[in-house]
C-alpha cells in the first residue's frame, strides 16, 4: 500500500509462479506468453488468459451439455471441442489441463461415455484450479503493479 | 624549634648508628609519610614569605590570614615545613656520622703517639723545637704534652744547670719566652678556625629561604599548569563575598571583585542560579559539581561547569566556600547537539518501526484477505463440483425421498455457493480487481427479471412489483451484470424482511446529483468504450413493508458482517455482506446507495446510477453475453411495459412452512398478471407432464438454481436451457437439442457463430493490411482457436510481421485465392475444413492452375471463378503445418498431403523465426 512492497510482491509471483511450474500446472509456454509481453502490449498474457477462460468456458459448457444428453452420441463433437481445448491449453501453456483434455479426447475416441463424464469432472477441476491459480497471479500482478507506481516526493 | 628538632632526631639517629649510608629516595618516602600526617605546625615563619604575584587578583593581605586560619592553609603550610626540616636533618645525620669517624681515627691515632713517646720519653731530653702544628686538635696535644713536656723537661733543665745561677736563668727564660710564642700563635690560628666555622654556620642556617624557593616553585607549577587553562577560581567568604579569585582572563579589575557577592558583580541570567548553589553548599557542607548557563552582559552566553566546597576552620566553623569554574560551552553545545541528534534517531527509529509495524499489520491484512479469497476459490471449485453433480443427479429417474434429500443438498450447497461468492466478490471490489464492463441493456427487463426470480423462489404472502417511469431510457449502457447483483440482493433483502405486503422497484430519470461531479474518471472509462452518447442519472428505490430497521442500527448497515441486531442475525440469517457489496459496487460504478426507513413500516432503499443512453446502431461485441436476458423477451411491446407485478397463490403451502407434497397443487407458486413468456411457457411445459408431485420438486430446484445462477450469472448465461433439456420433459427444447446435435456434425451451430464474427472481423483487418504491407512478407495463418491465434499473431508482431488469419480450411482456400501469401501457416485439426484437406486443395490448384478440385469439395464456385489466379499458379507456396503431435496429425501425413514442413505446437518463439527465416528468406 506504501509502495514498500514490490520486492516482496515479486517474490510472492515468482514462488507463486515456480510453484505453479513445479506441479506441472504451467509449462514454459507461459513463459513464451510473457515474453510476447511488452510495452505495446502491457496486459498481453492478462488478455490471452481471460479471452482463454472465455472460451474454454464455453467449451466446457457444451462439453457439459453434449455429454449430459441422454441419447448423446456425438463423441466426434466432443473431439472437436476437446482439440479446440487441448490447442488453446497448450498455447498458453496449461500443462495439467492439456493432459487431462487429451486423457478425455483418449475417452471420447474410444466413445467411452464413463470415461467421458469422468474426463470432465477431472478437466473441469483442473480448469478450475488453473483459473484461481490465474486469478491469483494477475491479482498479485496487479498488486505489485499497483505497489511499483507509488512514488514519494524526494 | 629547629634546635628542639635537631636534638630530638640525634637522639633518634643515635640508636641507628650502624645503617651508616641512607640511600637518597628514602626521603621521599618520609615526604610521603608526613603528607599523611596532617598535624597543624608553627607556622608563624610563613608571615615573612612573600608572595611574588603578578598576574592573578588576590587579597595578599587576607590570603596569608586565610591560610593561617584554614585547615586547608596551614596544613599545607605544614608540610612545606615539614619537607625542610626533614632534609635539614638528613644533612646533620651525614655531618654527624662523618664527625664520628674522624673522632674515631683521631682517637686511634693519639693513642699509636702515645705509645710511641712513651716509648722514647727518656732518652729524648731537649725540648721539642717542632713550631706548627697545623691541626688544632694537634696543637691541643702538642700544647698538653709540650706542657708536660715542658714540666719534666723544665724540671730536667732546672735540674741540669745550676741553680739560680745567670745561665740557668737565661735559658729558662729563652724557652718560657719561645713557649709564649707558641701560644699566641695557636691562639691566632684558633681564632682563625673559629671565624670560618661562623661562616659555614651562617651559610646553613637560613631554613626561610629555602622555603620560599619551595613555594616559589610550587606556584611557579601552578602557573605552568594553569596558565591557559579556563578556569576560575575562587574563595567566598560565608556571605557569599569574594576573597580571592583566579582568572586566567580578567575582564574585571581586583577590586571590582573582591568584597563582593556575584549578584552584585554580574548581572543577567544563571547568576542567580549559582549563587543559590553555593549557598545550598555551604549549607549542606557537601562538596558538589553543576553546570550553569550564563547570560549575562559581560561575557555573554557561557555554560560553566562549577564546583564548589566548603571551608572549614580549625574549629570546624564554616567559613567560607573554594569555587572553580571551568567554562564547558563548546562541550555543552556538542552535548547538546548529540543528545538532540540521539533523540531525533530514537524518534525516528520508533516512527520507523512503527511504519514497519504498520506496514506488517495492512500486509497482513491484505495477505489475510487474500487468504481469504483464495480459500474461497479452493471451496468454491469442489463445492461446485457438489452442486453441479448433485444438479445432475436430480435430473436422473430419483424416488420421491432421494429427489427430496437431493433437493436439500443442492439448496444447502446453494446457500454456500452464495455466501462464498459474496466474499469473493467483496474482496474482488476491495482489491480493485473487479472490472466493470459497459454493456448496452434494458433496465425493464432488468427489473422485471430480478423480480421474476425473487417470485419464483418466494415463499411468503407477498407481492412483488416494479415501477418503471416512461422516461427511463428503452436501452442505457452499463454494467448489467452487477446492476442485476445489486438489485437481486436488495429484492432478496427487502423479501427476507417482509413478511406481508409488498416489495418493490421503483425506476425514475432524476438530474445529476451533487456528488456526481467527482466521478468523473467513471465517465471516462465509459467514454473510452467509444460510447460519446449522453448520460443519464437513473434513480432506483427498492422499498418494502416490512419490520424497518431502527435509527441506530442504520450507520453499520452497510458495513461487513453487520446485521442490524444479534436477534435479527439468528432468526433471518446471513451472512450480513449483501449490503457491504451492493454499496461498494454501487460506488465502484460512481453511484450511491442510500437507505431510509420507519420500523415497523418498512425501508427503501435507494441507488442513484449514472448510465450511458445506447443509440440503437451502436454496435458491441459483447451483446451476446448477455443474449439470455435481451433475448428471452423478443416481443416489442415487452420493451416499454412500464409496470409489472407478481403474486404469490392464496394459500401457498409455503406459507405454512414445511415443503408438503400434494398433488392438487399448481407447479408454481406464482400468479402472473403481466405478460410473462417464459415463465408461461415453463408452465404449459411442465402442465403437459404426468406425474405432478415430482414436478413441483424438479421445477422448484430448478428455479432455485436459477436464482443462484443469476447472482454469478458472468459464468453461466444459459442455466435454465441445461436442466431442461437433461430433464427430457421439456419437448420444444428436445427439439432444439436434437437439432443442435444434427447441426454439430458439420462443426456445431454454437462455434459457427462465434467463427463467423471473428472472421468477419479478420477480414476488415485483412484488407486494412493489404493496403499498408506490400514490402513485407505475407503470412497467412490458419487457425481455428483464438488463443492461438493470439499468441501466434503477437509472436509475429515481436518478430516484425503481420499477418492474416484464415480460421478454417475453406477461409484459407479463399484467401489464398485472393491475394498472394509468402507463407502460410496451417493447423491440421480444424471444424469445416482442416489443414491437410485444405493444402490438398491448394496444391491441386497450383499444379493444375484451376479450382476445381475446391469447387468439387463443396466451396462457393462463384468467388473462386477468378482470372487472377492462373498467373500466381506457378510459384509453389509454402505450407508449414501446424500439429499438436497427435497420432491423428503425424508429419508423414502432413508430407504427404502437400505440406512442407511442420511445427509441433505449442508454437513458440524461437521455433516460429526458424521457420520463418527458413521459408522467407
Amino acid at each position: 500500500m506504501l509502495g514498500l512492497g514490490v520486492d516482496r510482491l515479486q517474490a510472492d509471483i515468482n514462488r507463486l509462479l515456480t510453484s505453479l511450474f513445479h506441479q506441472g500446472v504451467l509449462d514454459e509456454q507461459f513463459l513464451q506468453l510473457q515474453q510476447l509481453q511488452d510495452d505495446t502490449s502491457p496486459t498481453f498474457v492478462y488478455d490471452v488468459i481471460n479471452i482463454y477462460f472465455d472460451e474454454s468456458e464455453k467449451l466446457l459448457r457444451n462439453l457439459r451439455l453434449l455429454l449430459m444428453d441422454r441419447e448423446f452420441s456425438d463423441y466426434k463433437k466432443i473431439g472437436l471441442h476437446l482439440n479446440q481445448l487441448v490447442g488453446s491449453s497448450s498455447s498458453i501453456g496449461a500443462r495439467r489441463v492439456r493432459n487431462v483434455c487429451a486423457a478425455f479426447r483418449s475417452a471420447s475416441e474410444l466413445n467411452n461415455r464413463p470415461g467421458c463424464l469422468r474426463g470432465l469432472e477431472v478437466v473441469e477441476h483442473e480448469y478450475h484450479y488453473l483459473k484461481n491459480m490465474m486469478h491469483e497471479l494477475f491479482q498479485l500482478e496487479q498488486q505489485r503493479l499497483l505497489a511499483a507506481g507509488v512514488r514519494y516526493p524526494v | 624549634m629547629v634546635c628542639e628538632m635537631e636534638t630530638d632526631q640525634i637522639e633518634e639517629m643515635d640508636v641507628e648508628v650502624l645503617s651508616s649510608m641512607w640511600p637518597e629516595d628514602v626521603g621521599t618516602e618520609a615526604d610521603k609519610q608526613f603528607n599523611v600526617e596532617k598535624s597543624a605546625g608553627d607556622l608563624d615563619m610563613l608571615k615573612e614569605v612573600d608572595i611574588a604575584e603578578k598576574r592573578t587578583m588576590a587579597d595578599l593581605k587576607r590570603l596569608p590570614e586565610l591560610m593561617n586560619s584554614t585547615h586547608q592553609g596551614s596544613s599545607q603550610l605544614t608540610n612545606l615545613v615539614k619537607q625542610w626540616e626533614y632534609m635539614q636533618d638528613h644533612a646533620v645525620r651525614l655531618l654527624r656520622e662523618e664527625l664520628k669517624i674522624l673522632t674515631r681515627q683521631r682517637e686511634e691515632a693519639e693513642a699509636k703517639e702515645q705509645k710511641i713517646i712513651e716509648e722514647h720519653n727518656f732518652e729524648s731530653q731537649e725540648p721539642e723545637n717542632v713550631p706548627v702544628l697545623d691541626e688544632t686538635s694537634d696543637l691541643f696535644r702538642r700544647f698538653r704534652q709540650k706542657k708536660r713536656d715542658k714540666l719534666v723537661d723544665s724540671k730536667t733543665i732546672e735540674i741540669d744547670e745550676e741553680f739560680d745561677t745567670v745561665a740557668y736563668w737565661k735559658q729558662k727564660a729563652l724557652s718560657l719566652e719561645k713557649m709564649l710564642e707558641a701560644s699566641t700563635e695557636r691562639e691566632r690560628r684558633l681564632i682563625e678556625k673559629l671565624n670560618e666555622s661562623l661562616k659555614t654556620m651562617e651559610s646553613h642556617s637560613a631554613p626561610v629561604e629555602e622555603l620560599t624557593q619551595n613555594l616559589k616553585r610550587a606556584e611557579g607549577f601552578l602557573h605552568f599548569i594553569l596558565q591557559n587553562a579556563p578556569i576560575v577560581m575562587g574563595h567566598q567568604d560565608k556571605d557569599l563575598r569574594y576573597l580571592f579569585i583566579y582568572n586566567k582572563f580578567p575582564s574585571l579589575r581586583e577590586q571590582d571583585i573582591l568584597g563582593k557577592t556575584d549578584v552584585e558583580i554580574f548581572k543577567g541570567g544563571g547568576v542567580k542560579e549559582s549563587e543559590d548553589f553555593k549557598r545550598e553548599v555551604l549549607e549542606k557542607g557537601k562538596a558538589s559539581k553543576r553546570e550553569i548557563t550564563f547570560e549575562t552582559d559581560l561575557f555573554g552566553s557561557k555554560t560553566f561547569l562549577i564546583y564548589v566546597e566548603p571551608v572549614y576552620n580549625k574549629a570546624g566553623e564554616k567559613i567560607g566556600i573554594n569555587y572553580m569554574g571551568m567554562e564547558v560551552t563548546d562541550q555543552v553545545i556538542k552535548r547538546e547537539k548529540m543528545a538532540k541528534l540521539r533523540e531525533d534517531n530514537a524518534v525516528r527509529k520508533a516512527m520507523e518501526s512503527e511504519l514497519t509495524k504498520t506496514i506488517h499489520i495492512t500486509e497482513e491484512t491484505m495477505r489475510a484477505k487474500q487468504m481469504l479469497a483464495t480459500m474461497s476459490h479452493e471451496i468454491r471449485s469442489p463445492l461446485s463440483g457438489v452442486v453441479g453433480m448433485a444438479e445432475i443427479l436430480s435430473t436422473t429417474k430419483l424416488d420421491k425421498e432421494q429427489r427430496q434429500l437431493l433437493n436439500v443438498m443442492i439448496s444447502s450447497g446453494d446457500l454456500v455457493l452464495q455466501l462464498i461468492n459474496d466474499i469473493l466478490d467483496l474482496s474482488k471490489v476491495e482489491s480493485g480487481v473487479m472490472k466493470l464492463e459497459a454493456t448496452k441493456f434494458r433496465p425493464r427487463e432488468v427489473v422485471k427479471h430480478v423480480l421474476q426470480t425473487a417470485a419464483a423462489s418466494l415463499k411468503k404472502d407477498l407481492t412483488l412489483e416494479g415501477n418503471i417511469a416512461d422516461e427511463v431510457p428503452i436501452e442505457v449502457v452499463g454494467d448489467v451484470l452487477r446492476i442485476r447483483q445489486i438489485l437481486t440482493n436488495l429484492i432478496s433483502n427487502a423479501i427476507k424482511f417482509t413478511h406481508e405486503g409488498k416489495v418493490g422497484i421503483k425506476l425514475r430519470v432524476i438530474s445529476e446529483p451533487s456528488f456526481a461531479s467527482d466521478n468523473v474518471l467513471n465517465e471516462d472509462a465509459e467514454e473510452q468504450n467509444g460510447l460519446i452518447e449522453t448520460s443519464v442519472w437513473i434513480r432506483c428505490d427498492v422499498y418494502d413493508t416490512g419490520i424497518g430497521i431502527p435509527e441506530n442500527a442504520l450507520p453499520c448497515l452497510f458495513k461487513k458482517y453487520m446485521q442490524a441486531s444479534a436477534d435479527h442475525a439468528r432468526k433471518y440469517g446471513g451472512t450480513g455482506l449483501g449490503l457491504a457489496i451492493c454499496k461498494q459496487l454501487v460506488e465502484l460504478m460512481g453511484g450511491q446507495l442510500t437507505v431510509t426507513s420507519q420500523v415497523n413500516a418498512g425501508s427503501t432503499f435507494t441507488f442513484i446510477l449514472p448510465y450511458k443512453v445506447a443509440t440503437s446502431d451502436d454496435h458491441s461485441d459483447d451483446q451476446d453475453e448477455f443474449s439470455d436476458m435481451v433475448d428471452h423477451q423478443p416481443e416489442p411491446d415487452d420493451t416499454t411495459e412500464g409496470y409489472f407485478q407478481f403474486k404469490p397463490l392464496l394459500g401457498s403451502i409455503y406459507s405454512n412452512g414445511g415443503p408438503v407434497m400434494g398433488n392438487n397443487f399448481l407447479p408454481h407458486k406464482v400468479m402472473l398478471t403481466s405478460p410473462l413468456k417464459l415463465i408461461n411457457g415453463f408452465i404449459t411445459d411442465s402442465s403437459n407432464i404426468t406425474g405432478q408431485s415430482e414436478t413441483v420438486q424438479v421445477e422448484n430446484g430448478c428455479y432455485m438454481d436459477e436464482s443462484r445462477l443469476e447472482t454469478r450469472s458472468a459464468h453461466c448465461p444459459e442455466p435454465g436451457h441445461q436442466y431442461e433439456n437433461g430433464n427430457g420433459r421439456c419437448p420444444s427444447k428436445e427439439t432444439e437439442s436434437c437439432s443442435s446435435s444434427q447441426a454439430s456434425s458439420e462443426g456445431g451451430p454454437l462455434e459457427m457463430d462465434s467463427e463467423l464474427t471473428v472472421s468477419s472481423h479478420r477480414e476488415e483487418e485483412k484488407t486494412e493490411t493489404d493496403l499498408q504491407e506490400t514490402s513485407k512478407p505475407k503470412i497467412l495463418l490458419v487457425e481455428d482457436n483464438k488463443i492461438n491465434i493470439m499468441v501466434a499473431k503477437s509472436m509475429m508482431k515481436q518478430l516484425g510481421y503481420t499477418i492474416d488469419i484464415a480460421n478454417n480450411g475453406v477461409e484459407a482456400i479463399t484467401a489464398v485465392e485472393r491475394s498472394s501469401y509468402d507463407l502460410v501457416l496451417m493447423d491440421v485439426c480444424m471444424p469445416v475444413m482442416d489443414g491437410l484437406k485444405a493444402t490438398r486443395l491448394i496444391r491441386s490448384y497450383e499444379e493444375s492452375g484451376n479450382w476445381n478440385a475446391a469447387i468439387e469439395a463443396g466451396i462457393d464456385v462463384k468467388t473462386l471463378e477468378n482470372e487472377q489466379v492462373c498467373v500466381r499458379s506457378t510459384n509453389r507456396l509454402p505450407i508449414i503445418a501446424m500439429t499438436a503431435n497427435t497420432l491423428a496429425e503425424s508429419s508423414e501425413e502432413c508430407f504427404a498431403n502437400g505440406m512442407d514442413s511442420f511445427i509441433s505446437k505449442p508454437v513458440t518463439l524461437q521455433k516460429l523465426k526458424e521457420c520463418l527465416q527458413k521459408y522467407l528468406h
